[in-house]
């Protein structure tokens, strides 16, 4: 790529010129990346804190995420493999736009902007998807304890407040709570419930379905709170990119560029674009994959 | 927009042939992507039935990432060409404050008894 001008890094600082080469606009769309960076980053360590702080009944992705749109059955991490692929897809149409705006190639332009509209709203579309899904949850759903105590086979007492169990089958007649690391047995997975222990241990409970900000089917409530806080403030961003990458595209339509002789407000909004999909690739391998 | 009456001396132009390079390198950091991306997928789905422990499985999602993170930003950010200062500007700060961060999460949450397991 060939800069305009070069700038001499002893005159930089002087006054009349940019000694960063780089328009206003650019410089802070960069300042405003790296500061939404730092939010981000925030949010993923609040939840890497809270994960290990609850790892013992944090849910597993893979045993959340399981729905893949006209499949039946378990299709773990496939559909947000996809979602990923689409994500880094349109950011390829995005930097293909820039290079193209570049060149004072309009039409070129106009069809990737485009593409990577597309790519935007088939994946605001996957991520509502996947919410409803969430909120949906299982058909079976779960329980969750209320005020109580039960013995565990080492003789230790434990509060079964909050604790989420999953029913073994259809039948409802067995509860698994999740505690086989205490438990020390490794041929049975999970404590099981039945009979009057279960009849007491649901006394004061409730059933749950699916997962709001207070009641998660799939594990800890918190998990469901960063999942709706994370992936929610992400597709906001995703879902004004979209908004912004629209109104730019208008404009490219409308000659607005080319009458201005150069295209760098298409870069801008890549920037913004890029730094999108490259959020998505820390959320993708904090909240799915680890 | 324009606020002074000199040309606009900052937008990026390039030829034709610039342009091919330009695109060739694009395809290429996208082929990239795609392959770290189906492996940490495939090792996703598949380090179960392999009988290795989960904290190598762990470490090479982290490396696969920040590997990806490096490429988006470098070259489709572009900011691997911009000027050094324009690029200090950028990571120095974010790095120094997410160190911060990670120094509250391996100190002050639990993750502290999640390592000593690990010895």
């Amino acid at each position: 790529m060939s800069h305009t001008e070069a700038v001499d890094s002893k005159e930089a600082w002087g006054g009349g010129t940019s000694p960063f080469n780089a328009g206003y606009g650019k410089l802070m769309m960069w300042f405003f990346l790296m500061s939404d960076a730092l939010s981000f980053t925030g949010f993923l360590a609040a939840y890497g804190f809270y994960r290990h702080d609850y790892s013992a009944i944090w849910p597993s992705a893979e045993n959340v995420f399981t729905h893949f749109p006209f499949v039946h059955g378990h299709q773990p991490l496939l559909y947000v493999a996809l979602m990923t692929f689409i994500l880094i897809m349109s950011s390829v149409t995005m930097v293909l736009a820039v290079e193209a705006g570049h060149r004072m190639d309009k039409k070129k332009v106009m069809l990737w902007m485009f593409w990577t509209i597309v790519g935007g709203l088939i994946f605001v579309g996957s991520q509502a998807w996947e919410w409803y899904h969430f909120i949906h949850g299982t058909e079976l759903g779960a329980f969750e304890l209320g005020i109580g105590t039960f013995t565990l086979p080492d003789g230790t007492i434990e509060q079964t407040q909050g604790i989420i169990g999953r029913w073994a089958d259809e039948s409802k007649q067995v509860l698994l709570l999740p505690w086989r690391e205490v438990a020390g047995d490794i041929t049975a997975p999970y404590m099981q419930l039945t009979g009057d222990a279960l009849k007491d241990a649901m006394a004061n409970g409730q059933a749950i379905h699916g997962a709001n900000l207070t009641h998660n089917e799939y594990g800890h409530p918190l998990f469901a709170d960063f999942f709706f806080f994370i992936t929610g403030f992400h597709g906001t961003h995703v879902f004004s990119g979209v908004v912004l990458n629209f109104i730019i595209f208008v404009n490219v339509i409308m000659g607005t560029y080319q009458k201005r002789g150069h295209y760098e407000m298409v870069e801008k909004v890549g920037l913004y674009w890029h730094f999108v999909d490259l959020v998505w690739v820390f959320v993708f391998t904090f909240f799915y994959l680890i | 927009m324009e606020h002074s009456d000199q040309p606009y001396k900052y937008a990026v132009h390039h030829s034709e042939e610039e342009g091919k390079k330009t695109r060739r390198m694009i395809w290429n950091m996208f082929w990239v992507l795609l392959v770290i991306t189906t492996v940490e997928v495939g090792l996703g789905i598949m380090w179960k039935g392999w009988g290795i422990d989960f904290h190598y499985v762990k470490m090479t999602f982290i490396v696969m990432t920040i590997a990806k993170a490096y490429f988006i930003v470098a070259y489709y950010m572009h900011l691997k060409h911009e000027r050094t200062a324009l690029q200090n500007t950028i990571i120095i700060p974010y790095v120094m404050l997410v160190l911060y961060l990670m120094y509250m999460v391996f100190t002050e949450g639990t993750f502290t008894d999640y390592i000593e397991h690990l010895f």
